[in-house]
């Protein structure tokens, strides 16, 4: 054995009780209710939960879901990035509270955000466009909420950035575009990634941003959080169970996606 | 230099057209007829009522988010245990789950042929469609904030000061007082504010447990909800606007928290 192995074997087990109180807590708050929502939709069997959950109302649900949550990622990929060397590279005046309104929408009750684009961009907003139960308006209301991923995930890449390499290659004739997309994008992409990661999961199961501005309109507007939230409200559990699973698994796929994204982004400081 | 202009000029307007413009009106819209209307909006019954339960809510949970925080984020860096990956992974689903999921969560073990349910009810203790699953509910969605917070610093602080306090005779408790906590105060700080925000802005979760009955189980976020379905503008801005300067209190407690814990 190793020295660390040794001392690892006849380390005390420090804090058996926080462990345990840990999990329990866990259990009681996280655990446990998800595996009620499991095993209500698991509750007819295999080919009922396919049944339920691949109907033609659930399918559109999540197409439509997935289609907004790649445009969330495309729009935030170029915007967020664009904020966050507005932030680092750029400089005028007032950035310091252009640099905190960006944390405006985590800080933000969901149904406000929802509230405010629809007051603006509603039936009464007075500039012309009326998005309120639109797919644009959900679109919107996505965009809003999942601001601050891309920024703040690549605000600090940029921030640690080296510029040597930049004036280096720039110094050899290359161009700003090609600066860029040789130097400086290479290393932004993994933290992009784990930005539009968040971003897409927060797109997915977002739901107090779109419920006023969808006005929830099955085929149309019904993303899956609302289908899951309306067959509650129409006493049908199981079909509501059979779409929130389908959910879990995919926030928890994309939780070990972003974790394993996390680990490559930060491979050369260990 | 016109390239920077062009870059500015997108993140910027970007920025406005999303965020600063509708977030803007609807103070612009609150207070459009000064200060009567929006006093008159906030101070109903229905609206207090709503503010208390929130609040109520919120003092229930974030004690208990803070105390759970800190054990798990020990648990999680300093006990080798199996099962404390599984653990780490639990501790963030929250931050990717839909709201929705949880609140039928809680419906499902709770209701009537519920788990849990089918017995509490047995035993007259009603937790759907009260404050029981609404605390449930606030609590599952805002887990993850103190311990994300205290997990990497504890990590970075390592266990050499902890160590030698023990070899010279510290109990554990007086070791955690003395010199772990004192290490982790800033981002337990800065885990509360977070957990504080998301308690009271909680809005998918809560709703579907919680029946939004008026003046009994219609937390803050939902009065603006039912408000702007009953066409009460004037009370959907305000409630919203009183929501949004609490979001703004909480950016301003972060920076102040970012400040100190840089000062140390």
């Amino acid at each position: 054995m190793s020295v660390q192995a040794v001392e690892r074997f006849y380390a005390p087990r420090r804090y058996p009780l926080a462990s345990g109180i840990a999990l329990g807590y866990l259990s009681v708050i996280v655990l446990i209710p998800l595996a009620a929502v499991v095993a209500k939709g698991a509750e007819g069997g295999w080919h009922h939960f396919w049944q339920v959950a691949w109907n033609r109302e659930a399918r559109a649900a999540l197409e439509l879901t997935f289609e907004l949550a790649g445009g969330v990622v495309a729009i935030n990929a170029v915007t967020g990035t664009a904020l966050a060397w507005t932030l680092v590279r750029d400089d005028f005046h007032g950035k310091r509270l252009v640099n905190a309104i960006v944390d405006l929408p985590f800080a933000l009750p969901t149904i406000v955000a929802g509230l405010t684009l629809l007051a603006l961009y509603g039936p009464t907003g007075g500039v012309g466009v009326n998005v309120a139960y639109t797919r644009w308006g959900v679109l919107m209301a996505l965009l809003f909420v999942t601001l601050p991923f891309v920024v703040r995930t690549v605000q600090p890449v940029l921030i640690e950035l080296d510029r040597d390499m930049e004036e280096a290659a720039a110094s050899l004739g290359a161009g700003r575009m090609t600066v860029f997309r040789r130097i400086v994008f290479p290393h932004l992409l993994p933290a992009l990634l784990s930005g539009v990661a968040l971003a897409f999961a927060r797109a997915i199961g977002e739901f107090g941003a779109v419920i006023l501005i969808a006005g929830n309109i099955p085929f149309k507007t019904e993303v899956a959080s609302l289908y899951v939230f309306q067959h509650i409200n129409s006493d049908d559990p199981t079909g509501a169970s059979a779409l929130a699973i389908l959910m879990l698994v995919i926030s928890f796929a994309l939780l070990l996606g972003i974790g394993g994204m996390r680990r490559w982004a930060t491979r050369h400081d260990r | 230099m016109t390239a920077r202009y062009g870059v500015r000029f997108v993140s910027l307007g970007y920025l406005a057209v999303i965020l600063i413009a509708p977030v803007g009106l609807i103070f612009w819209r609150a207070f459009e007829h000064g200060l009567h209307p929006f006093w008159a909006a906030i101070s109903s019954p229905d609206a207090v009522h709503a503010l208390k339960l929130t609040v109520e809510i919120t003092a229930i949970v974030v004690p208990l988010n803070t105390a759970f925080g800190i054990l798990c984020a020990i648990a999680i860096v300093r006990h080798r245990l199996p099962g404390m990956g599984l653990v780490n992974a639990l501790v963030d689903l929250p931050l990717a789950l839909s709201p929705v999921v949880v609140g039928l969560a809680l419906y499902l073990l709770y209701g009537r042929d519920g788990w849990f349910g089918h017995w509490l009810l047995g035993h007259g203790v009603q937790v759907l469609f009260a404050l029981p699953a609404m605390v449930l509910a606030t609590t599952f969605v805002s887990l993850p904030f103190v311990v994300r917070e205290v997990v990497p610093v504890l990590r970075e602080i390592g266990t050499q000061q902890e160590e030698a306090a023990a070899t010279l005779g510290a109990s554990a408790v007086t070791t955690f007082r003395r010199i772990t906590l004192p290490a982790i105060r800033w981002a337990i700080a800065y885990g509360v504010v977070l957990t504080t925000a998301r308690s009271l802005g909680e809005f998918g979760a809560v709703s579907i447990v919680s029946g939004g009955i008026a003046g009994r189980t219609q937390t803050l976020t939902q009065y603006v909800q039912a408000s702007y379905e009953n066409f009460d503008q004037t009370g959907a801005y305000a409630a919203s606007v009183l929501l949004a300067l609490l979001a703004i209190t909480t950016l301003l407690l972060m920076t102040v928290v970012k400040r100190g814990d840089r000062s140390t």
